[in-house]
């Protein structure tokens, strides 16, 4: 056999409840991105602007579950993908959005919105467009079977380097001691 | 490892995964291995204190039966397991409940890095809590003017309960409740901590493995980074810390009513 191109992986993310922290260390693993889309080429990303998510080989998320949109957009990630990372501690673990998860949901938009301090004629947003929030912020896990974690606020650039270069390479991916953090 | 260590002469010994473990009479299998330099995950244990035994991560398996090793006296010819695929599943699972119970957000938390639940989980190659997060409600308590209680993180170890009432000799701390209702309280009319005689100096102040007891304004003085268990793993570091001491030998045990 020669010569045969192999057929490139393809890749969707996306970021839910997230702050873009775990897409910028994506970023960070810098010039070894060429090297990366040698392997793969995107789908759905905030990198490539397509807006829904097609037949891919492995769709990475980051951020948990705290409106409505963020549920529709998880299912359509897992029927599409073979393999589903969570990836960084809101995907994992709710994160810091989840620290919302103890206080009524209608108080905190009041509070938020109506009867903060500083604010003035306020209201609470209702546009349509608007997905509704939940009333607690989930993990992915709680929703949808994930595949694979990679904790991490965010995962360092190595440590995603570390996943996507075993998980492309067919092993189990390990991070081990230095590159497995929860903060 | 042990064969660094002097061997003491005419002890008795006992099989861990297969390494010779002398130990002194009265020590357990979990003191007589780190001792002889083989670390046993745990988060309740502390060598200056009693065994308690609650949190379950020491579990061994001793002559094939299931065993916590803190609280399982040494005995000759005794055929522990520890690294096994096995009962590293089994103390995963009960590190990935503690998580599931509390509210553990570690990239936001003062301890992360010297934290030994963290630490237990890098070791355990925890990367997810796995079942459905319980969020539970655990107002703090800032009342005191030095110290800042973070219940949100308590894994129910009695390690401060235990320094305040046997070396502190104030009792600040107790539990309340039964099974997933059972909470750490602050034993005071008010129930607040600064109505105790709490001091910055107290040995219940050093004792969490966690992140409930924070002493203020000191929270972020080390970067996140580059904490204890962010150089080595808790392994290494439990191991080199507690070389060269004696672990729950008799003569050390006088007077504690054992």
């Amino acid at each position: 056999m020669t010569a045969v191109a192999k057929k490139k992986l393809r890749v969707a993310t996306v970021s839910l409840a997230g702050c873009f922290g775990c897409h910028m260390s994506i970023l960070d693993i810098d010039e070894r991105l060429i090297e990366l889309l040698e392997h793969i080429e995107f789908d759905r990303s905030p990198l490539t602007d397509i807006k829904t998510c097609g037949p891919c080989d492995i769709g990475i998320v980051e951020g948990g579950l705290c409106n409505a949109e963020n549920v529709h957009v998880l299912r359509e990630f897992r029927q599409n993908c073979r393999i589903l990372v969570a990836m960084g501690a809101c995907a994992v673990g709710g994160g810091l959005p989840a620290q919302r998860n103890h206080l009524d949901i209608r108080d905190c938009l009041q509070t938020v919105y109506l009867t903060g301090m500083g604010v003035q004629r306020g209201f609470i947003p209702n546009d349509p467009e608007l997905p509704l929030p939940l009333d607690k912020v989930h993990p992915l896990h709680d929703v949808v079977k994930i595949d694979y974690f990679l904790p991490g606020c965010p995962p360092s650039a190595d440590a995603i380097w570390k996943f996507l270069t075993d998980l492309l390479a067919g092993r189990t991916p390990s991070l081990g001691h230095g590159l497995l953090h929860y903060d | 490892m042990s064969d660094k260590l002097p061997q003491p002469a005419g002890l008795p010994i006992f099989l861990l995964d297969g390494h010779e473990i002398p130990f002194q009479p009265g020590q357990t299998v979990m003191q007589a291995a780190l001792e002889a330099g083989f670390y046993i995950p745990h988060l309740c244990f502390h060598e200056e204190f009693k065994p308690h035994g609650s949190c379950k991560v020491c579990t061994v398996k001793v002559n094939g039966r299931t065993v916590a090793s803190c609280t399982t006296a040494a005995a000759a010819d005794l055929d522990v397991e520890s690294e096994t695929s096995e009962l590293r599943d089994l103390r995963k699972t009960l590190v990935q409940f503690l998580f599931t119970e509390g509210n553990h957000f570690c990239p936001s938390c003062e301890q992360s890095g010297n934290c030994k639940l963290q630490a237990v989980a890098y070791e355990l190659d925890v990367l997810s809590a796995h079942f459905n997060p319980i969020f539970p409600d655990r107002p703090l308590d800032a009342s005191h003017p030095d110290v800042l209680l973070d219940f949100n993180r308590c894994i129910l170890c009695e390690l401060c309960i235990r320094a305040s009432s046997e070396v502190d000799g104030k009792d600040v701390f107790a539990l309340a409740g039964r099974g997933i209702t059972k909470h750490l309280i602050v034993n005071a009319e008010s129930g607040r901590l600064a109505d105790t005689k709490l001091a910055v100096n107290d040995k219940a102040m050093s004792v969490c493995p966690v992140g409930v007891i924070q002493r203020k304004r000191r929270g972020f003085a080390v970067p996140i980074g580059q904490r204890t268990y962010d150089q080595k793993p808790i392994s290494e570091v439990t191991i080199s810390r507690l070389q060269g001491h004696p672990i729950g030998h008799a003569e050390d045990q006088e007077g504690d009513g054992r």
